[in-house]
């Protein structure tokens, strides 16, 4: 039993959907089944770390066909490391949704397709099978369908409409990709995959089928030219449905970009240099994008496509300090990300809107809040000794150390651009006084909440915002999971043996 | 054969895009569907095509012998069929509701959600 530890973080989240399909018409007793799902995923979570901490790299082969004709699932330490981070915000996004989804909405199911689209998250980073990655993110993408839509507004409608074509067409993309794989090597396994193409001669086809790959991750994680239903879908679902698309939707495509192009496609000099201007272009575009904002919320938006570019850009080195740098902030971002967009919800719930000409004074009236959304709003800008300064330190080494001027150049106006923002955020938000608007009748306001309405709002922020502290004040427990993530993911064979047991898997 | 399927695949893939880009929503799903149909054949198509050797061991052997028809692109597509029927079915849902909603069928006045206000 023991031994299948490696997809219980996938059961879990099965079965607590599952459950509450079984509660449909009781929102209260959803409520509690799901703060005790995601309760029991982060226990699972830190198990299944804590194994893979000590053994390296673990195995399953379902239904136990063996490797490389059943599915393999493989929990190397990025991926463990990433399924804790979900569960940790699924965790407190559970709690927020307590207070902040109404009943109507959890009444169409909302509790079960958050966990159906966790559990596809969590497929996503184990598998170890390219048709199966695939179809875990079919997974996410219907769940995150119908969580977008849920609610039925007017806006949500029209950008489920933007999110949903640019998904499908990525989708395809994917998919064309994984035929052409099929019909080159005769194989989808990864493990497998990660020997069989560097002895293929026809490198030209090689490096198409990768870029093929690259369209499709690009697509859902919203590099350059393709990210043009973010910005125009992730404001519109309450805040929490949002939190959980920007901490954690995006990533999952830089995690397959990772992925693919350490382990199955190592990135050669050409895919490099396209994916380094790619990145530089996310970034400019990203930030230009954010600075011109006037909702906060779709200023952080943008802010997320900026950032997708420090991830695409630490890939795009391609040395092992680079990796180390791009998974640091991913794990940075993903908190960082998640505790911006319920901060939104909180400004809503403030204000009655999200639009930054109209709001102001939080300093002088909450002082104790703003307190405490400025530490992820700083942690953002990278000082110091906050998260989003490490993966910073090596991201500028490796492309000092590479002679990569460009790059170093592209990263610092990146972390510049972003403190301009928030700078930006921060004055018309948080200082500046409020221009008084009529209050919308319909909407309970944040000063009429109970104490216990208010608590739903604030401690999971306060517990992200923990996650956050934890990572800037013991960044080297985060370095060093980092480290290791950067060994595996650039010596492919840990990964090959852990999945065909061969001998090594003792010696490692 | 090989060579009708794979001129078969350029053309759904062509329709589709082509659909895709017209500014009518209806369109726009069919395009995705007829992609989907594209990209369907191409794994068809990569797994190789053997006529009349289905994967089947004979009652008297051990294992299969000689040339057969590869059975995983064809669990692949139907996972695969499966997967878009699903999301084509939310998909012409979504748009139903979007015409109720929005009162346009036209893709180029969807610009709600991306005003800078």
């Amino acid at each position: 039993m023991s031994e299948h530890l490696t997809i219980y973080p996938i059961i879990v989240h099965l079965l607590t959907a599952i459950l509450l399909l079984l509660f449909w018409m009781k929102p209260q007793v959803q409520r509690y089944i799901s703060i005790l799902g995601s309760a029991v995923g982060i226990v699972i979570a830190v198990l299944l770390f804590q194994r893979v901490w000590e053994n390296g790299i673990q195995s399953v082969q379902l239904g136990n066909w063996e490797a490389p004709f059943g599915i393999s699932m493989v929990a190397d330490t990025l991926a463990v490391t990433l399924i804790l981070l979900t569960n940790i915000v699924a965790f407190a996004l559970s709690i927020y949704s307590t207070e902040t989804m109404v009943s109507s909405r959890v009444k169409f199911g909302y509790y079960a397709i958050f966990h159906f689209l966790v559990m596809g998250l969590s497929g996503a980073f184990l598998t170890g099978d390219l048709f199966n990655l695939y179809v875990w993110f079919e997974v996410i993408i219907i769940s995150s369908f119908v969580l977008l839509t849920i609610g039925g507004r007017k806006i949500q409608i029209e950008g489920a409409v933007k999110y949903f074509t640019l998904n499908m067409i990525s989708s395809i993309i994917f998919l064309t990709g994984i035929a052409m794989v099929y019909g080159a090597t005769g194989s989808l396994n990864m493990a497998e995959l990660s020997r069989i193409i560097p002895e293929i001669e026809n490198k030209g086809l090689m490096a198409t089928i990768s870029l093929v790959f690259f369209i499709g991750f690009g697509v859902k994680s919203g590099v350059f030219p393709l990210y043009f239903w973010l910005p125009a879908s992730y404001h519109t679902p309450p805040a929490a449905v949002s939190a959980l698309f920007a901490g954690l939707l995006t990533k999952v495509g830089i995690y397959a970009m990772i992925r693919v192009f350490t382990l199955i496609f190592p990135l050669g000099e050409t895919n490099q240099m396209i994916l380094m201007i790619i990145s530089a272009l996310t970034i400019f575009f990203g930030g230009i994008g954010a600075l011109v904002q006037k909702d906060v919320l779709r200023v952080f938006s943008y802010l997320i496509i900026c950032h997708i570019g420090f991830m695409v850009g630490g890939l795009s080195l391609f040395t092992e300090v680079a990796i180390i740098g791009a998974v640091l902030y991913m794990f940075h971002d993903i908190i960082v990300k998640a505790t911006l967009f319920m901060m939104g919800g909180v400004f809503y719930r403030i204000f009655g809107h999200t639009k930054m000409e109209n709001m102001g004074g939080l300093m002088n009236n909450y002082p104790r809040l703003s307190l405490l959304f400025a530490i992820p709003l700083f942690a953002l800008v990278g000082i110091p000794p906050l998260s989003g300064f490490w993966p910073k330190v090596s991201l500028f080494s490796a492309s000092y150390e590479q002679g990569a001027i460009f790059m170093l150049i592209v990263f610092i106006f990146a972390s510049l651009i972003t403190l301009v923002i928030i700078a930006k955020v921060w004055n018309k938000t948080f200082s500046k006084n409020p221009t008084t608007l009529p209050r919308q009748k319909n909407l309970r306001y944040f000063d009429q909440f109970s104490i216990r309405e208010k608590a739903a709002f604030i401690v999971p922020i306060a517990m992200l915002v923990g996650v956050t502290l934890y990572y800037s004040f013991f960044a080297e427990h985060f370095q060093l999971i980092a480290t290791r993530i950067g060994e595996e993911l650039m010596n492919s064979e840990h990964y090959y043996n852990a999945v065909f047991k061969t001998k090594e898997v003792t010696e490692l | 054969m090989e060579i009708l399927l794979a001129i078969m695949t350029g053309v759904l893939y062509a329709a589709g895009i082509y659909l895709i880009l017209r500014r009518s929503l209806v369109k726009l799903i069919i395009g995705i569907v007829i992609l989907g149909n594209g990209v369907n054949l191409l794994i068809f198509l990569m797994g190789g095509l053997v006529k009349e050797r289905p994967p089947l061991i004979p009652e008297d052997g051990k294992m299969l012998e000689g040339v057969f028809a590869d059975p995983v692109p064809q669990a692949l597509i139907l996972t695969a069929i499966v997967i878009s029927f699903g999301l084509q079915s939310f998909a012409i849902v979504l748009i139903k509701r979007a015409y109720k909603v929005l009162k346009t069928d036209d893709i180029d006045t969807l610009n709600k959600t991306d005003d800078i206000t």
